[in-house]
């Protein structure tokens, strides 16, 4: 009980703390390595060329609803509402195609490919900025007002079309509305076009964060509303936009699916709102707000398109997929908690030994 | 010091240091307490001393250092094991349910029950009404608490924690709400409680009340115990000297320079309290270029109200504000920390800093505007510039910008406040209580930069409740109290009494109307 064996003690706790911190701040980089390195060993073909673009196909759709929920959830809000407005927008894309909109007088109007796409991110758009408004002037929490959302999008989406699948997007020559397949199956330099979209979403998203006055204010929304609204920080409108940006995510990702299958279906989207928060959470997006980098969520999200594709390429059954999965999701909040409390403990530590 | 260590300790803290993001609140501290007696604690605001008790009462844990109590080692993790242990508190802070009766106030968490027939009220307001007796404090047990004046609520506080049959009674500025009247029953409730060997800890910032029913003393300064004697050994002046240290309050001297225009005036600002009255009560105030004008009120006196008004923070305030002799239109704390005012708040933790971002980050958030190119790019470089600038005019210490700023010591990080603030340009800068929660020499440097400023031409308007503070730092002083701005006085022409009487003229005249 000395006073320098205490010392000591207290000086190893603090070098093997400030060691795990650095390995648990890595963590997301660690898994992403973990889980290419382990199906490349254990299932065949997966380091195939076709298998990666079908894998990273994959993987885009998780990573567009990940980038908008990482600015939600930087700003210490939730958005439950992606996978439905994923499943909306893509039923309004197929019915733009297919019926075009009746207008009174007995016309028709059609839109051309690139003027549906417009139409549809706007209205994923307009749904977040529902989802804003509701939380900024109605004060109604986040994870109840995007629960609300998620209902009445995904019932607008199965009475859009009665619940049935528009097949067939092709469009028509005479309507000049053709190419819609190329969103989905288009590919530029061998990258699927979605991939390409990806990129610029992404290091757009990235460049917002960092270089633009609103992005840097996401940041100090969540870490602290009170000081921020002190400094004169307009919280609303932060909110406002990061839900908006939200649903454009999910509109585009509505588009990618129709445009793959050619095909719109009501229940497209189920449940990608929680791959879309876990890849957040695995790429190191603190839910209580304040911490995430774009780069930290699109690894999350590839980590977990890889682990689901890697596991069904294994032949393990999809019942056992939604088991690891959800235990992968509960390991990164573990070990994003315990960072946190150590990072706390490592520089109480430090000043407490500072004096 | 010899001859003081006969008494007959019931708990003891060994080598305790408290460490808060920010701050280190305790250093290596030792305290013994003695059964049957009153052990006096006294420090100056930020010394460690609440910390201290938080400590004992199991409200928070020591960062490094163990608790002793009869000879065991204890271990408090929580309230409850510290009620477990005998050790009751009385917070500064009030912490009663304004909801319940001051009866389910003093059994809350240990009803009185009936078995499966719940809680047998009856009984409660019985045995809650013979010590409230025992207390002369003239307070029905079935009253609410919250129907209660502040001082009999610190009755009932106290009644909570007598009843819970203690062996150590810590009682936190229990005077501080107090009238003289009260305070002598609170003296004979604990010359009672003493004779029947409970352990007191005593905080108070009144002297003579120390010398009056204190029998060990122990002072505190920046966390770290700096004097410790019996009472009757000792005079004052040996308490204001273990206090203070050598090291007396360095406030910065005197620049003078004759004070410019008047930049800034409110006219009849109002702020209506939920409860009635009002929290500010038509309030009008001027501030010229190059000023230092000092609010200073007791707690609840409505300074920082008055800031939150000015700021744009109430929506429901009444009342004009003029810059430069125009009168602001935006309401809201954007628009008026573009009409060139800006706040250091109060609570640093809660209203000033944005944890979980860096230094820089914190610097720079609330000017990012200044920075664009092309309307929307924020140019690194010259926020950079701008950041270092701020870090370097303060003397801000920062060994690196992209740190953390929870990593800094509490002044530094006071400091990044007053930096965010200066870099928004303002014309007007409201400080509400600068100096709290930072140690002496940090205090020192921001009254320094505070004099610096000024003389510069900023206006400057601050709040606080140190007296020494008010007077040494002030071209004037403003008087607030009970929401009213009572008096205002050039410093030249102020003395302590003068203020002090002023401070309470609020409530006198609260108590006359009542």
């Amino acid at each position: 009980m000395t006073t320098a064996t205490h010392t000591a003690a207290a000086g190893n706790h603090l070098s093997t703390g400030a060691a795990l911190l650095t390995i648990m701040k890595l963590r997301t980089f660690i898994a992403l390595f973990a889980v290419i390195i382990f199906f490349s060993i254990f299932a065949p073909n997966f380091l195939s060329t076709a298998n990666m673009i079908l894998m990273s196909k994959h993987a885009t759709q998780n990573a567009f609803l990940a980038i908008g929920m990482t600015f939600v959830i930087i700003t210490g809000g939730i958005d439950l509402s992606v996978g439905s407005i994923v499943g909306l927008c893509g039923m309004i894309a197929g019915g733009l195609i297919m019926y075009g909109v009746a207008l009174p007088l007995g016309y028709t109007v059609y839109f051309n490919v690139v003027e549906v796409a417009i139409i549809v991110m706007a209205v994923g758009i307009l749904i977040g900025a529902v989802n804003g408004l509701l939380i900024t002037r109605l004060n109604v929490a986040p994870f109840i007002a995007t629960l609300g959302t998620l209902y009445v999008a995904r019932g607008m989406a199965l009475l859009y079309s009665d619940g049935q699948t528009l097949p067939n997007l092709t469009g028509r020559e005479d309507l000049g509305n053709q190419g819609f397949s190329y969103l989905g199956s288009g590919s530029i330099l061998g990258l699927p076009v979605s991939v390409w979209i990806l990129i610029v979403v992404a290091l757009g998203a990235a460049y917002f964060a960092r270089f633009v006055p609103l992005g840097r204010h996401i940041f100090a929304v969540g870490g602290n509303e009170r000081a921020s609204r002190m400094s004169g920080i307009r919280v609303n409108r932060v909110k406002m936009f990061v839900y908006m940006f939200s649903g454009f995510c999910a509109a585009i990702v509505g588009l990618i699916i129709s445009s793959e299958l050619m095909a719109s279906h009501p229940a497209t989207g189920t449940n990608l709102e929680l791959n879309a928060i876990a890849a957040a959470v695995l790429g190191g997006t603190s839910m209580s707000g304040g911490r995430g980098t774009i780069g930290g969520t699109i690894i999350g999200a590839f980590v977990i398109g890889i682990l689901s594709d890697g596991l069904v390429m294994m032949g393990v059954s999809s019942f056992w997929q939604m088991v690891i999965k959800g235990l992968v999701i509960i390991v990164a909040v573990v070990v994003d908690q315990a960072q946190r409390r150590l990072q706390q403990r490592v520089t109480l530590m430090q000043m407490a030994k500072a004096g | 010091m010899s001859g003081i260590d006969d008494g007959d300790v019931i708990l003891e803290l060994k080598d305790i240091t408290k460490a808060y993001s920010g701050i280190v609140a305790l250093k290596k501290a030792d305290l013994k307490l003695r059964r049957g007696a009153v052990n006096v604690l006294v420090g100056e605001n930020g010394a460690g001393k609440s910390t201290m008790m938080r400590i004992i009462a199991g409200v928070e844990r020591p960062t490094l250092g163990e608790i002793w109590m009869d000879g065991e080692r204890i271990h408090l993790n929580s309230p409850a094991d510290a009620v477990r242990h005998g050790i009751g508190i009385v917070f500064q802070e009030l912490n009663l349910f304004g909801n319940l009766s001051v009866a389910e106030n003093i059994f809350a968490t240990r009803e009185i029950t009936r078995g499966l027939r719940g809680i047998d009220h009856k009984a409660q307001v019985e045995k809650a009404n013979e010590f409230l007796n025992r207390l002369e404090a003239g307070i029905s047990a079935d009253t609410l608490a919250e129907d209660l004046p502040i001082g009999q609520q610190q009755l009932v506080e106290i009644a909570r924690a007598v009843s819970l049959d203690t062996r150590i009674l810590i009682m936190d500025e229990p005077t501080s709400a107090l009238s003289a009247a009260e305070v002598d029953v609170l003296f004979r409730v604990i010359a009672d409680l003493k004779a029947r060997g409970v352990a007191i800890v005593y905080i108070s910032h009144r002297l003579e009340e120390l010398m009056r029913i204190g029998d060990y003393i122990t002072v505190l300064k920046d966390g770290q115990i700096t004097g410790h004697a019996m009472v009757k050994d000792i005079d004052t002046r040996w308490i204001v000297r273990s206090m203070i240290g050598s090291d007396a309050k360095d406030f910065a001297k005197q620049v003078d320079h004759e004070p410019g225009a008047e930049v800034f005036r409110t006219e009849e600002i109002c702020l209506p309290r939920a409860q009635g009255g009002y929290a500010v009560d038509h309030v009008s105030i001027g501030v010229r270029k190059g000023e230092i004008l000092g609010i200073y009120g007791l707690m609840g006196a409505g300074r920082s109200e008055l800031f939150e008004c000015i700021m744009g923070r109430h929506e429901h305030y009444t009342g004009k504000i003029f810059i430069e002799g125009e009168e602001l239109k935006g309401r809201d704390t954007t628009r008026r920390i573009r009409e060139g005012l800006a706040l250091i708040p109060e609570d640093r933790q809660r209203e000033g800093l944005v944890q979980s971002m860096s230094i820089a980050d914190n610097l720079s958030m609330a000017s990012l505007g200044q920075f664009l190119k092309g309307g929307f790019h924020i140019d690194l470089k010259l926020e950079k510039t701008a950041i270092l600038e701020a870090i370097r005019s303060l003397s801000i210490k920062a060994k690196n910008p992209e740190f953390d700023v929870t990593s800094m010591s509490g002044g530094n990080q006071q400091k990044v406040v007053i930096g965010k603030a200066l870099m928004t340009g303002p014309k007007v800068l409201l400080m509400d209580e600068p100096s709290r929660g930072i140690d002496v020499g940090a205090k020192a440097d921001v009254f320094r930069t505070m004099r610096r400023l000024a003389g510069e031409g900023l206006a400057i308007l601050f709040s606080t409740s140190d007296l020494e503070e008010v007077m040494a730092l002030s071209d004037r002083i403003a008087v607030m109290s009970n929401g009213r701005l009572v008096t205002v006085v050039d410093r030249r022409n102020a003395t302590e009494d003068m203020i002090v009487s002023a401070s309470a003229e609020g409530h006198k005249t609260r108590r006359m109307h009542a």
